[in-house]
């Protein structure tokens, strides 16, 4: 590079610019390729008969009557599918103690949860496999459940599985500094709370969804994905159904939301894999909504009990939490169920400077459907407890909220510090990100605003939340403990005959805009227009080996290897341009698909000449140069486990105290992920991610009865954030790059879920505190709200 | 197992005749047997929008319709809303203002946002936000897709 500008300022400039997403037309116009719009020939479909109990033995399945229906294809039980694919264990070896039992397709003689898949009919038709798995007789003798999680290790608790002992999954327990003596101190406030944090799901709109085909005259598989992860995933299926991984190709093209539902391995899926197989022709799955509430993974589920200890001053002295989480009958595979907690144990009060810190963690079974990784796997949950207490020690002290977290948080010049829990943290703005978002809210004339409402009957409140979101992950996440996921991701660009280039990366596209910040870095490091780069994700037959998107990595680290590559077949064809041109590479430069001078920026030749002349002409270059139009660069996080990005929110809220609904009146984000590649598409997956945390915060639950039964599992029963209800969102940014990359973005995906909570629960107790009571559960339901009024 | 029946009607302008199940729905009928997979299928039991369609110049909810019902009406989806340009403002719209995510609610989201610009609503935010509640979004928040409404309104109102 020449002069003062950096590489971000080159003229063909589409880093930092809010370029509409180009695969957003297909969409518009009804050209999505969902796994559901796959119609193959000899395709056949799948359905499944599901335990209606939370935990019961299966003492017969009789399928012949079904077997002999007409359109029936197959019938497969437990045994059936267990006789070609080997169990899966959802642990890790690096979460020390992890145990969970072998899980397979289809339950094996005992059910744990309602929902689980206990038989399989593949017929002509959707509709007829429903008919037939009607017509299975499944006879269960029933068994105790253990589905309370705070009663899940009681000694009389029935135990799931047996050879275990107890339900106890896994524990941890982190002890930082001198937590006693800092809750002995004589100078200290000490506040405390119980929380709850109930279930609740991903919803997304398109369903699990597998086509899946197997050719035995080469024994390749096929599998139409709707999931974040294909080579993870190539990779099960190899290990599990004992094919060459080579011979598994996953094809991801759009798919209809994820959020982490959609990347964990469900037997139905795995035997729609297996169907195929035994088949040998197309298997379709597609789960229906009651399936959906019934078995993709669910999320939180936790109550803690938090103590913290504050100074006079407003300094936290020491912060001690207790949290037993509930996951089911299994940890998930491969990813385990244990991550969620370790998160909490992580990131509680991550944003504050705190020396003494003590947390453990509990992780449970019960009779319930599975919970693991959702969006801002977490965070929600840590945010909330720190933010809740800080809130309770503020008012206790007699110190404001915005004072408090002054006083605590990490200062943004202290970088690199490493937290109480071992977080290593660099490049974070807590301080600035904290007084744009009062800037930007007004927060001192809300404050006085609502003052005087409250003397005339209004009960408004605000709540505020600083938050950190895990992001970047390196291999310290999953690879370290034995799981086939990559935490690297790889980027092929390559440049064609006619001047475009093509890049096949292995990150992949939710509908977060993948695709087009792809595009935008080619096209800015190599120096075309971008309406003259072609991307390809998702396919595992063409894009480099890659862990996908999951954990907001697309961006920060799948975009870095778009920039190495980008940048490194520029390099190359800088060569080849002045061997042709006869000059040095140095003085020539590519800028809107032309190699020009790279002082002056005069034209000397077009990419799509230097392409005809390497490409059909080679006889005009001389013997021994070999031009390589094609560059492939792979990265990962070595310096960090994870790269941090940090941020403020805030949510001004109005309570009905008579009927406990509250209204949301705004909310404020102020988001620090390094280097914003497309502010649009980032301020909307933070606002995207702000509505989902409302909806955990408010309105979204999976409500269980005592026996295991999920008793809202439709859209109408279930409620989701629909757009009546939302507030406008007002988003900003400080921007400080992460040393860690050239380019220097951090994740932004999981932000707004992982903080949303924590200020909505803040805001709402802001307003009950007109009336002397608070909440600590969530969601925040008008039942509850109520119940904390004393109304009912 | 099932009963079949003759039915004709007219999708996207062209008409024709098909034997169904007399229990398929409309939108399992759309993207099954005519192969038009805009339409999309999200919760089967009409509260998620995704299956929105148009029959008669009325939008309603594919999986709450059965084909046969549909016998000698005229249904639109968004492949039609597409070729004839009646929803391109929405779309260009949708597009500037990235209304869209994973673009699974989008061709449901933009029946009911066509349906609220041609029967004359307002640019009022709230209003539009009321008119299209009965669509779920998991991906947006929705505020984008009320700025894209929004502004196709209030460009016409300005013409």
């Amino acid at each position: 590079m020449t002069g003062p500008l950096s590489i971000f300022d080159r003229p063909n400039a589409y880093i930092g610019k809010s370029v509409p997403r180009p695969d957003a037309a297909r969409l518009l116009v009804g050209r999505g390729q969902f796994v559901d719009d796959q119609q193959l020939p000899r395709m056949v479909h799948a359905a499944f008969v599901r335990s209606p109990h939370a935990h019961a033995r299966i003492v017969s399945i009789d399928g012949a009557q079904a077997a002999t229906m007409q359109g029936v294809v197959a019938v497969y039980d437990g045994s059936d599918m267990a006789d070609h694919c080997e169990p899966w264990v959802g642990t890790l070896t690096h979460m020390q103690g992890l145990r969970s039992p072998p899980q397979y397709p289809l339950a094996l003689d005992v059910v744990r949860w309602q929902g689980e898949p206990v038989a399989m009919v593949v017929a002509t038709s959707r509709a007829l496999a429903e008919d037939a798995c009607g017509l299975i007789d499944v006879d269960y003798e029933l068994l105790p459940e253990a589905c309370n999680v705070e009663a899940a290790l009681d000694r009389d608790a029935a135990v799931i599985h047996p050879e275990f002992g107890n339900n106890l999954a896994w524990e941890r327990i982190v002890d930082s500094g001198d937590v006693d003596a800092a809750f002995a101190r004589n100078d200290v406030t000490i506040v405390e709370r119980t929380f709850r944090f109930n279930r609740h799901t991903g919803v997304t709109l398109e369903p699990r969804s597998s086509v899946v085909d197997f050719n035995p005259a080469d024994e390749t598989m096929t599998y139409w994905y709707a999931g974040q992860a294909p080579h993870m995933m190539q990779a099960i299926l190899s290990k599990h159904l004992g094919l060459a991984e080579e011979n598994i190709r996953l094809i991801a093209n759009d798919v209809g939301g994820s959020f982490g539902i959609k990347i964990h391995t469900y037997g139905d899926d795995i035997a729609t894999a297996v169907a195929a197989r035994i088949l040998a022709r197309p298997v379709k799955f597609i789960a229906d909504r009651n399936e959906s509430f019934l078995t993709d993974i669910h999320a939180r589920d936790h109550r803690i009990h938090g103590r913290m200890a504050v100074a006079r001053d407003g300094e936290i002295a020491a912060l001690e939490i207790d949290d037993l989480t509930g996951i089911g009958p299994y940890s998930m595979y491969p990813r385990t169920s244990a991550i969620e907690c370790n998160q909490v144990l992580n990131l509680t009060g991550a944003p504050y400077a705190i020396q003494n810190y003590r947390a453990r963690g509990q992780v449970v079974f019960q009779n319930k459907n599975l919970m693991s990784q959702y969006r801002a796997v977490g965070h929600p949950v840590a945010m909330a407890v720190a933010e809740g207490l800080l809130e309770d020690a503020a008012l206790a002290i007699g110190l404001g909220s915005v004072d408090i977290r002054k006083r605590n948080l990490i200062r943004d010049d202290a970088y690199p510090v490493t937290s109480a829990a071992g977080m290593k943290f660099d490049d974070l703005s807590h301080c600035r990100t904290l007084d744009k978002l009062l800037d930007i809210m007004g927060h001192d004339v809300l404050r006085e605003e609502h003052a005087k409402l409250r003397s005339s009957g209004i009960h408004r409140g605000i709540g505020i939340a600083s938050i950190v979101e895990v992001t970047n992950p390196s291999p310290l996440f999953y690879g370290v403990g034995g799981a086939s996921i990559a935490a690297q991701d790889g980027a092929t660009v390559r440049l064609d005959a006619a001047g475009a280039i093509h890049v096949s990366a292995s990150i992949t596209e939710q509908g977060q805009g993948t695709n087009t910040i792809i595009a935008q870095i080619a096209a800015d490091m190599f120096g075309v227009e971008i309406d003259r780069v072609k991307v390809t994700t998702g396919d595992t037959a063409h894009v480099p080996y890659g862990g996908g998107t999951w954990a907001s990595r697309g961006a920060g680290i799948g975009g870095e290897a778009v920039l190495q590559a980008a940048t490194a077949l520029r390099g190359q064809v800088l060569e080849v341009a002045g061997t042709i041109l006869q000059c040095a590479p140095d003085r020539l430069d590519i800028l809107s698909g032309s190699i020009v001078d790279v002082k002056t920026a005069a034209q000397r030749m077009t990419l799509r000449e230097l392409g005809r002349i390497v490409y059909f002409r080679g006889n005009e270059l001389p013997p021994d140069v070999k031009p390589e139009l094609i560059a492939t660069r792979h990265y990962r996080v070595t310096d960090f486990p994870f790269v941090f990005t940090n941020g403020a929110m805030a949510a001004e809220v109005e309570l009905d105290p008579e009927t406990g609904f509250v209204k949301l009146l705004g909310f404020w984000v102020v988001e620090d992920c390094g280097r914003v590649i497309n502010p649009q598409l980032v301020d909307e997956q933070i606002r995207g991610g702000v509505v989902q945390g409302i909806g955990g915060a408010f309105y979204e639950e999976c409500i269980y009865s005592s026996n295991g039964q999920l008793l809202n599992a439709s859209m109408a029963d279930y409620l989701v954030p629909m757009a009546a209800e939302m507030p406008d969102i007002v988003v900003a940014h400080v921007e400080t790059p992460t040393k860690t990359s050239v380019l220097g973005a951090k994740g932004a995906g999981e932000a707004g879920t992982g903080g949303a909570p924590a200020a909505l629960l803040n805001a709402v107790n802001d307003a009950l505190r007109a009336f002397d009571t608070s909440i600590s559960e969530m969601p925040m339901t008008p039942e509850r709200l109520l119940k904390a009024l004393g109304v009912v | 197992m099932t009963a079949i029946e003759e039915i004709n009607l007219t999708v996207n302008g062209e008409r024709s005749t098909h034997r169904v199940p007399v229990r398929m729905n409309l939108v399992d009928f759309l993207r099954n047997e005519l192969g038009l997979t805009g339409s999309h299928v999200g919760c089967e039991h009409g509260v998620c929008g995704a299956c929105t369609v148009e029959v008669n110049g009325a939008c309603v909810r594919g999986c709450l319709m059965l084909a046969v019902q549909a016998d000698g009406l005229e249904v639109t989806t968004i492949e039609g809303l597409t070729a004839s340009g009646r929803a391109g403002a929405l779309q260009a719209a949708f597009h500037r203002r990235n209304s869209l995510q994973c673009g699974f609610c989008t061709p449901g989201m933009l029946a009911s946002a066509l349906e609220y610009c041609e029967r004359g609503g307002a640019a009022d935010r709230a209003a539009i936000r009321e008119h299209i509640a009965g669509n779920y979004c998991r991906c947006t928040g929705y505020q984008s897709i009320v700025d894209a409404i929004y502004e196709v309104i209030a460009a016409e109102e300005a013409q």
